[in-house]
């Protein structure tokens, strides 16, 4: 497969001449500066494609209502105003949407996060009859996704009457088996002295799973809470449909029917609300990042 | 629990206990939450209902034949086809475009990497109302920035042939950083001396590309074709904060239409139908998937 054309020998031997040490990608490393321009410039390309929409909700939050429907657009607010902000927060009970927020997704993923350390811990470490049968089961709720039962929970729901009640937005997405499959995958690693050692000083299985288990896996469990207090935060489907007054309303929703509503008078006063969704995501982005990612790609690529 | 021959000793037995104490719960909640309403969709998916009158009545096959020879079902599926595809290529090549490049070491490499991730973690329905606004034909970002180029912004979202290709290019803008991210991963599990081995054998930039990391790339490029074509099928609120459906079903996605039958027009029978159908299509894919993984656990 490989050629032997004279640019290709050329590019080899720079190779072998240099240092071994340097990184080889499929691009080759050491771009001359046509290839590094190109490389930043690709950059570049990347934060305007990606960044720019983020950019205009921020800067659109900031400009006056005149300056928002500006034609052409400004791309910096020419009077920078902070008006908005009030003028949202008062538009709807913004305070109710963080309240009911905060609430859904503490204990959302709160009953995820019991959930996926003790099921995992079960399938990594205990023995008993019908195990493989019970972790088949979890496994097919994996292929079962919400949007396929919501018609039928909220039949159920409806006859428990939790209808626009908290516990009818949390409890049927509180059980889980991704955050199970990901921790007991991530137990497996532990050593197995350390457990053994615990047995033989005759730790009960709850004592090693709070003393040994959990904080070993601290990393893992940290990044499938983060992954699931995000999802929860920004879940729109089900409290869309569960929920029917104003004072039930979790953010995702409440900002979607001030739009529906007040419709779309003023693009800053809606900018400035669809921050008040966002930046709480943004700012545990700034500070959780790695583990995010980690969390993530633990799913696609195994150890 | 017995079974002959095999006795189960006590400390199975207390161990059986404490497993029901663990993932008892858990289970309980799949049962009544998961189990229970895809069984209880196939019923529905037989009735006539409109969720208010005390009787169901039963009409066999009638919904199936109904929404298979419609042709707004038909118009449905496809936008749901379109949807999917375009979002699986579009994520799929950017993201690799682009993760190749942020694996390189440049300076500011790690900062553009969190602006390209970031959108993969905001909310969509916030996010969808972003868009209208740029999207917007007079004032809009879009239309100035086709204008640099001497083009004229469609009136995208009010637009019959442009509602579906904006709400695509939202979905894909919002999930490429999960493809990248999951790229990189892959990118990084390939040994490096692959590449060097292809180096001296004397093969180029396009050689490394084509031997090593498309090769190296396959399992994760699977897999994110998977997940991706999952991601499609459950897309649900940039849609509806977006254009609701509209204009005339131009976006109305399987899952949109599951949610209109179910909770707009109250038609519980169709919306079983269409369960059926999106829980069929999904449980394909994720077979396919969980087979796929089960060959490759050993990989990397």
């Amino acid at each position: 497969m490989t050629t032997s054309s004279p640019e290709v020998l050329r590019e080899t031997t720079q190779e072998l001449q240099r240092p071994a040490a340097t990184s080889i990608t499929w691009v080759g490393h050491r771009h001359g500066l046509v290839g590094r321009i190109a490389a930043y410039v690709g950059l570049v390309l990347c934060v305007l494609l990606i960044g720019l929409p983020v950019y205009w909700m921020i800067t659109g939050a900031f400009k006056t209502p005149q300056e928002v429907y500006a034609i052409p657009p400004t791309w910096i607010p020419l009077q920078p105003t902070l008006a908005n902000f009030p003028k949202a927060w008062n538009s709807a009970p913004f305070e109710r949407y963080y309240l009911n927020s905060l609430i859904v997704t503490i204990f959302g993923s709160g009953f995820e996060v019991f959930f996926a350390v003790t099921s995992a811990y079960a399938f990594a470490f205990l023995r008993f009859p019908g195990k493989s049968f019970v972790f088949l089961l979890l496994l097919a709720a994996l292929m079962v996704p919400a949007q396929v039962t919501i018609l039928p929970n909220y039949l159920t729901v409806a006859r428990f009457g939790w209808i626009n009640t908290y516990q009818g937005i949390i409890i049927p997405g509180a059980s889980v088996a991704y955050g199970a499959f990901l921790l007991r995958q991530y137990y497996r690693t532990l050593p197995r002295e350390i457990m053994d050692a615990a047995h033989v000083d005759g730790a009960s299985h709850l004592r090693i799973l709070l003393s040994v288990v959990t904080p070993l896996s601290k990393p893992a469990i940290v990044s499938f809470a983060l992954l699931s207090i995000v999802a929860k935060w920004n879940e729109f489907l089900w409290p869309l449909i569960v929920t029917n007054t104003k004072d039930m309303r979790v953010l995702p929703i409440g900002i979607y029917w001030l739009m529906v509503e007040e419709g779309t008078i003023d693009w800053g006063v809606v900018m400035a609300g669809t921050l008040f969704v966002v930046l709480p995501v943004l700012i545990v982005f700034l500070y959780a990042q790695r583990y995010i990612v980690d969390g993530i790609a633990a799913g696609a690529v195994k150890g | 629990m017995t079974t002959k021959g095999n006795r189960v000793s006590p400390a199975e037995r207390r161990e059986w206990w404490l497993f029901l104490l663990l993932v008892g719960p858990n289970l309980a909640l799949f049962a009544i939450f998961t189990y229970w309403p895809l069984v209880y969709n196939g019923y529905l998916s037989f009735v006539k209902w409109d969720m208010l009158a005390p009787v169901k009545i039963w009409v066999g096959l009638e919904n199936y034949r109904f929404l298979f020879t419609q042709a707004e079902f038909r118009l449905i599926m496809l936008n749901t086809l379109i949807f999917t595809i375009a979002s699986v290529v579009l994520t799929g090549s950017i993201g690799l475009a682009m993760a190749l490049l942020l694996n390189q070491a440049l300076r500011g490499r790690d900062a553009v990497r969190s602006i390209v991730f970031s959108p993969v973690m905001l909310s969509g329905a916030a996010i969808g109302i972003v868009w209208i606004y740029i999207f917007d034909p007079r004032y809009g970002l879009l239309d100035m920035l086709l204008g640099f180029v001497g083009l004229d912004s469609p009136n995208w979202l009010l637009d019959t042939a442009w509602a579906l290709p904006a709400v695509i290019i939202v979905h894909v803008w919002k999930t490429v950083g999960y493809a990248v991210v999951i790229y990189i991963a892959g990118l990084q599990a390939i040994p490096r001396e692959l590449y060097e081995a292809v180096v001296v054998d004397g093969g180029g930039a396009w050689a490394r590309f084509l031997h090593v990391t498309l090769p190296g790339l396959s399992p994760v490029i699977f897999f994110l074709i998977l997940t991706t074509v999952l991601a499609s099928f459950q897309a649900f609120d940039i849609i509806k904060v977006m254009t609701n459906g509209g204009p005339v079903n131009a976006t109305t996605t399987l899952v949109f239409y599951l949610y209109e039958q179910g909770f707009v027009a109250f038609n519980a029978g169709r919306a079983g139908v269409a369960s059926i159908v999106l829980f069929v299509l999904m449980f394909m894919f994720t077979l396919v998937q969980m087979r796929y993984e089960e060959r490759n656990v050993h990989y990397a």
